[in-house]
C-alpha cells in the first residue's frame, strides 16, 4: 500500500537553517532513508545525507526522527500512521555541516586520547591465546558500529557543550571497559584514566545511551557502571585497598 | 599534510562552539508522551518517601505480639524504648534517648541502611535524576539546568559509597528473613502460619532479589576480575547476580511495594484494625 506522507526535514548549514515541508510517496516495507532518497531523486537533489550500508551496520545515517536519535535506515515507515508528520533533523550534539550531515570528529578526537590496547611485551601477534569466558564481556562492546547516537543523546554534552573537553562519552566508556576487561591488556591505569581523563564521573547513569543504541549494547549496565565500580575499588573503598595489601595480590589489576 | 596523531597522545580539543549546531527552535521534537514515565516515577517514589516518613515518626503499631509479626520498617528494633517483645537476638544495644530526642523512633535508627542503599542505588539514581531533578527528564529532552557537573563533586560524589550500603543491606535482608521465620511461631506455641507470615516471606524474597542483583554486588562477586577462567566459582556467582541485575529496576519496584505492603499489614494488625488471618495455629 502506498500513500503520500508528510515530512519536515531540517535544511541548512551552521549559519542558518529551518524545517522544510515535503510530501512524498511512501511504499510498504520502506524505511525513512528510502523516503529521504526519494526526496533527493524527485524534489531536493541537493539534500545532504550521509549513508552507506542501508543495513544498520555502518553507523553512517544517524539522525533524529520525531526528536528521537535513530538510524534512518533502521526506522521503518510503518512505525508511523499515514497522517503523521515525520520530522527529520540532524544530530543536535555535533556541529552541522549541511542538512542532515554533522561533523562527528569530536568522537575521533576522544578516541585518539584513549590509550590503545597493550598486549604483553613477550607475545607477538599470532601468539595471543584467550579463553572465551575471558573475552566475552569485551565482545559485546565490539558490536559498536560507531553511529554515535549514544554520544548524541547524552545530556552531558548535548545540553552542556562546555563539558566536551572533559567528557569522552558513552562510546568511549565502552571502549575503556572493553580494554580494562580484556584478558591480554596489560595497562593497569585504565580506571584512573576513565575517571581523570575521560570524565566518567560526569555520567549520572540515566541510561539514554543504552536506550538509543541500535546494537542493543547494554552500555550503562555492562560498561559504565562496572567502570564506575572499578574506580570505587581503586579510589573509594579502603576495605578493597586493605585486602589487596594484605593478600599481596591484586584482583583489580592484570594478574589472573 | 596533517601531523599523525598516535593513540594516547594529546589531540586537538574538540569544537565547543554551540552555534555550530543546527538551529532548531523547538527544545524537543519528540511527539510521544515522554513525560508519562518520569511523572509516574515521581508519584511512586514520592508516595514511598511520604509513607516512610509517616511511619518513621509514628513510633507505634510495629509489633503484633500474639502473632509474632514485626513491621519491616522497625526491624531490627535496637532501642531500649522498643515495645516489649519487638527486639530479638540483636537485643537493645541503643539506650533510651533523652526526652528532647523522644521523636527519634527506632525506625529512624535502622532505616538509614535500606534508605541509603536505595538512595545511592544505580537504578534509583537514574529514576530520581530524571523525575525529580530533570537531568534530563527523558532522552533527547533538554536538561533542566544551566550547568552540569554530574557526580564529579560534592555532594553527588558520595554516591560512590553505595557498596557500603550494600553491605548494610545484606544485614537488613538477613534480619527480615529472620523475622519471617520468627513469625512462624504459633499463637498457642509451636508452629503456626498466618497471612502475615506469608507476606513477610514474600517481602524477604523480593528484598533479596533486589539486594543481590545490585550493581555493586555484581562487581564484588566477580565483575572486577580480569580472568573469569581462573575463578570458576566467582564466575558462576557473577552469572547468577547478572541474571538478577538484568531486572534490577523491576526488583527495585517490587521490593519497594512489598515492604510498604508488609509494613502496612503489620501496622494494621498491631493496631487492632485487622486480625491476622491464620491458616493454622
Amino acid at each position: 500500500m502506498s500513500y503520500q506522507g508528510k515530512f519536515r526535514v531540517w535544511r541548512g548549514d551552521h549559519a542558518s537553517g529551518e524545517l522544510t515541508d515535503f510530501t512524498a510517496e511512501v511504499n510498504e516495507g520502506e524505511v525513512v532513508l528510502d523516503v529521504v532518497h526519494r526526496l533527493q531523486a524527485t524534489q531536493a537533489p541537493d539534500l545532504a545525507v550521509r549513508w552507506n550500508c542501508k543495513a544498520g551496520k555502518c553507523g553512517s545515517c544517524s539522525a533524529e526522527i520525531n526528536g528521537r536519535p535513530r538510524l534512518l535506515c533502521m526506522t521503518r515507515m510503518n512505525m508511523f500512521t499515514p497522517d503523521q508528520v515525520v520530522t527529520i533533523t540532524p544530530m543536535r550534539t555535533f556541529p552541522v555541516i549541511k542538512d542532515l550531515v554533522t561533523d562527528v570528529s569530536f568522537n575521533y578526537v576522544k578516541a585518539r586520547e584513549l590509550p590503545a590496547f597493550e598486549p604483553p611485551k613477550d607475545l607477538a601477534p599470532g601468539e595471543y591465546r584467550m579463553q572465551q569466558i575471558d573475552v566475552e564481556r569485551s565482545q559485546e562492546f565490539r558490536k559498536c558500529i560507531e553511529c554515535f547516537l549514544c554520544q548524541n543523546t547524552c545530556h552531558v554534552v548535548r545540553d552542556h557543550d562546555e563539558n566536551k573537553p572533559e567528557f569522552s562519552g558513552p562510546r568511549l566508556f565502552i571502549r575503556a571497559a572493553e580494554l580494562d576487561m580484556h584478558p591480554l591488556d596489560t595497562r593497569d591505569d585504565r580506571k584512573e584514566t576513565a575517571q581523570a581523563e575521560q570524565g566518567l564521573g560526569y555520567c549520572n547513569i540515566t541510561k539514554c545511551c543504552t536506550e538509543v543504541c541500535p546494537e542493543h549494547i547494554k552500555i550503562t549496565d555492562n560498561a559504565i557502571i562496572p567502570m564506575k565500580e572499578r574506580v570505587v575499588d581503586r579510589k573509594y573503598d579502603p576495605i578493597t585497598w586493605l585486602g589487596r595489601k594484605i593478600a599481596r595480590r591484586d584482583q583489580l589489576s592484570n594478574q589472573p | 599534510m596533517t601531523a599523525p596523531v598516535t593513540a594516547g597522545s594529546p589531540a586537538a580539543p574538540p569544537s565547543t562552539a554551540h552555534h555550530d549546531r543546527a538551529t532548531i527552535q523547538e527544545n524537543t521534537l519528540r511527539t510521544d508522551r515522554w513525560w508519562v514515565t518520569p511523572l509516574l516515577t515521581f508519584i511512586g517514589l514520592a508516595a514511598f518517601v511520604v509513607y516512610g516518613l509517616v511511619r518513621a515518626f509514628m513510633n507505634k503499631w510495629y509489633w503484633a505480639g500474639d502473632v509474632h509479626l514485626i513491621a519491616p520498617f522497625y526491624s531490627p528494633c535496637l532501642s531500649q524504648s522498643c515495645v516489649s517483645g519487638s527486639s530479638h537476638i540483636l537485643g537493645q544495644p541503643i539506650p533510651r534517648l533523652p526526652d528532647w530526642l523522644s521523636w527519634v523512633s527506632p525506625a529512624m535508627m535502622v532505616l538509614i541502611l535500606p534508605g541509603g542503599f536505595r538512595l545511592t542505588c544505580y537504578y534509583y539514581r537514574k529514576s530520581y535524576y530524571r523525575s525529580f531533578w530533570f537531568s534530563p527528564p527523558a532522552c533527547a529532552v533538554p536538561d533542566g539546568h544551566k550547568t552540569y557537573s554530574g557526580e564529579t563533586r560534592f555532594p553527588l560524589l558520595f554516591q560512590n559509597i553505595h557498596r557500603y550500603f550494600f553491605y548494610g543491606a545484606l544485614f537488613v535482608g538477613s534480619v527480615l528473613t529472620y523475622d519471617a521465620f520468627l513469625s512462624l511461631s504459633g499463637k498457642d506455641g509451636g508452629i503456626g502460619l498466618g497471612v502475615g507470615s506469608i507476606i513477610l516471606f514474600i517481602n524477604a524474597a523480593l528484598i533479596w532479589a533486589y539486594t543481590l542483583g545490585c550493581h555493586s554486588c555484581r562487581n564484588i562477586v566477580g565483575g572486577r576480575l580480569k580472568h573469569f577462567s581462573s575463578h570458576p566459582v566467582r564466575y558462576w556467582m557473577w552469572g547468577k547476580v547478572s541474571v538478577l541485575n538484568g531486572k534490577h529496576q523491576q526488583w527495585a519496584w517490587a521490593s519497594m511495594v512489598s515492604v510498604v505492603l508488609a509494613d502496612a499489614y503489620v501496622m494494621l494488625v498491631a493496631s487492632g484494625a485487622l486480625t491476622d488471618v491464620r491458616i493454622f495455629n
